[in-house]
């Protein structure tokens, strides 16, 4: 034991005093300059990412600051509960192209949600190899990049020519078919990333795949599936196209004489700025920018609420 | 101890649950008579000729090297294997002397007699109430659901730590407690036997000391076959051992003379830390 000690006394003693263990490092090669090229592209660089970040918002701001500045000071009450004005007349609003739009996304939404959720339901448990989920996956990606105003057609040349009419419910299947696949895949994605040990664990416990799926992987990928709902949502809302051709316009309530009719041609936020936007008169024009901004307010609000959903998702 | 699957299940869809009576004859008998002949996943062989008989109210612990088949044979006990594409296997597993893999078993209701706790604690993500309750509304349990859900938190010892927090998420429990409520939820619905997959491998010492001891103390109520790679760990727990190697099993024995008197060469080498 003794030995040791000395040993290793004898050892260590002249490293200590007599040899520099930094000899050969050069400091100034440690210290930040600017003059060398790596130190200055990377500052350069980084200056670049921030610059252009900045220039990104933009664009969305302008937009945001624009609507407010033009349409902000005519934001009153009216606005919502008057129909829109004969042209030289003064006042009125657009209440019914609010409620139209939001009777006609509602309408599509009633009929996506449940749809896109089954086969999202399909696609990713009951049948995720088969040939149908691989035919519907392709599908449904090339939908969500489809030309919303081939929607339109489309439920013109069936449902309008078939009812003999424009109505709001030729427009919300435009908006369905544009909702669909965005509903589907966010959904699909959502019931996959349900962690496979607890689907695992229900099979365990002799679940079948309906309780697997209806007690475990839906309320799991619940929120992420609103994610996608609310997106799908946003994107319906603002559409014009697909409205053009199936709901056209009206000047009038939805609904006549105490009850709702589906079945007329029906006013949205959305072709009411398309219509008063270019018209010569005054009082219309301003009345477009106040539609445009209570229609981006209804979008973002749907935006922030998915996106709170999503938020809950990643906490739990 | 009411026999909670006459309420829940009126007609028993595999003929698998016999009369009362029957159990205290059987007391001491094979509940589980697995015979893997061959079994593949795809072109691989996983697991050849090993066969091993399970004693009722006893813990029976596979041991071997990992990817030697003692997760794949217990995955075999109550069908998991179905999940894997391209399994195929030849053989028999008999659970109370009905082949559970005979055409005319649906391999969902085997499972509800036969329940699983995995190698990673799995709870849903829902409340600790939810998680214990899942398999009594699987089954659609008529009782007090709330009293069936004490009692398994009970037995699994972890009523003491959440009883004033049954409405937390079960995933905000520590990774022991997690497991010990993916136990209380598989012994909820009180199945015949309990297939354990390494149920301690993925905890620290404590919560494993926890585990191992409520494992000893469920054997009063039920058959268990557990799989470990931990040699003392089955020591500690097991009545009975296999020891597999290579997809075969090599041993099988009580589990004092495996450990003290193997009689396989190959056995000893491995419990003496020769090899694997």
């Amino acid at each position: 034991m003794n030995d040791m000690t000395i040993n290793q006394h004898s050892v260590q003693a002249p490293s200590a005093g007599d040899i520099n263990p930094f000899a050969g490092v050069d400091f100034s090669e440690l210290e930040k300059s600017l003059r060398r090229p790596r130190t200055l592209i990377d500052l350069l660089m980084s200056g670049l990412v921030a610059a252009m970040t900045l220039l990104a918002l933009i664009p969305l701001f302008s937009v945001v600051w624009m609507l407010v500045w033009h349409g902000g000071q005519r934001l009153t009450l009216s606005i919502f509960t008057q129909l829109p004005p004969a042209p030289l007349e003064e006042g009125g609003g657009f209440g019914n192209a609010i409620l139209g739009t939001l009777v006609m996304v509602a309408l599509a939404a009633l009929i996506s949600i449940p749809f896109g959720i089954l086969s999202a339901v399909f696609l990713a448990e009951t049948g995720p190899q088969s040939r149908l989920a691989s035919a519907v996956r392709f599908a449904a990606k090339v939908l969500t990049g489809f030309p919303s105003i081939l929607a339109g057609v489309f439920a013109y040349g069936t449902l309008v020519l078939l009812m003999g009419g424009y109505s709001a419910i030729a427009g919300a299947v435009a908006l369905f078919i544009l909702m669909l696949p965005t509903i589907v895949l966010t959904a699909e994605d959502a019931i996959r990333m349900v962690p496979a040990k607890m689907r695992e664990a229900a099979i365990g416990m002799g679940a079948t795949t309906t309780q697997t799926v209806w007690m475990v992987l839906l309320p799991t990928a619940l929120p992420g599936i609103l994610t996608g709902v609310m997106l799908a949502v946003a994107r319906a809302a603002g559409e014009t196209a697909p409205l053009l051709f199936t709901a056209l316009f009206s000047n009038y309530w939805l609904f006549g004489g105490g009850q709702v009719d589906l079945e007329q041609p029906t006013a949205s936020l959305a072709v009411l700025i398309y219509n008063f936007a270019g018209m010569p008169f005054e009082n219309q024009v301003s009345l477009a920018w106040v539609a445009a901004l209570v229609l981006v307010s209804l979008v973002l609000v749907t935006n922030l609420i998915g996106q709170a959903f999503s938020r809950r998702q990643i906490h739990e | 101890m009411t026999n909670i699957k006459r309420d829940k299940k009126p007609s028993d869809p595999c003929g698998v649950v016999q009369s009362s009576t029957d159990d205290g004859a059987k007391t001491d008998g094979v509940v589980i008579d697995c015979k893997i002949d061959e079994l593949y996943y795809g072109t691989f062989k996983a697991v050849r000729d090993t066969a091993v008989p399970v004693n009722r109210n006893k813990i029976t612990a596979f041991i071997g090297p990992s990817g030697c088949g003692k997760s794949t044979v217990l995955r075999c006990i109550n069908r998991m294997n179905d999940l894997v594409r391209g399994f195929r296997f030849k053989g028999h597993v008999h659970f109370r002397g009905k082949d559970i893999y005979h055409p005319s078993v649906d391999p969902v209701a085997v499972r509800r007699y036969i329940g699983m706790v995995f190698q990673q604690p799995n709870p849903f993500a829902m409340s600790i109430y939810n998680n214990v309750a899942f398999g009594l509304r699987l089954n659609r349990y008529r009782g007090s659901v709330r009293d069936k859900v004490e009692e398994a938190l009970t037995r699994a010892v972890l009523w003491e730590e959440v009883k004033d927090k049954l409405n937390k998420s079960g995933l905000s429990l520590s990774g022991g407690q997690q497991q010990r409520l993916c136990i209380a939820r598989a012994i909820a619905t009180q199945p015949e036997v309990l297939l354990m997959d390494e149920p301690a491998s993925a905890l620290d010492p404590i919560a494993t000391m926890k585990v191992e001891e409520l494992i000893r103390q469920l054997r009063r109520d039920y058959t268990i076959i557990i799989v470990t790679h931990n040699m003392q760990q089955a020591s500690r727990v097991s009545d009975k051992t296999a020891f597999l190697y290579l997809g075969r099993l090599i041993e099988f024995n009580d589990t004092d003379q495996l450990f003290t008197r193997p009689r396989e060469k190959q056995t000893e080498d491995y419990i003496s830390g020769r090899f694997g």
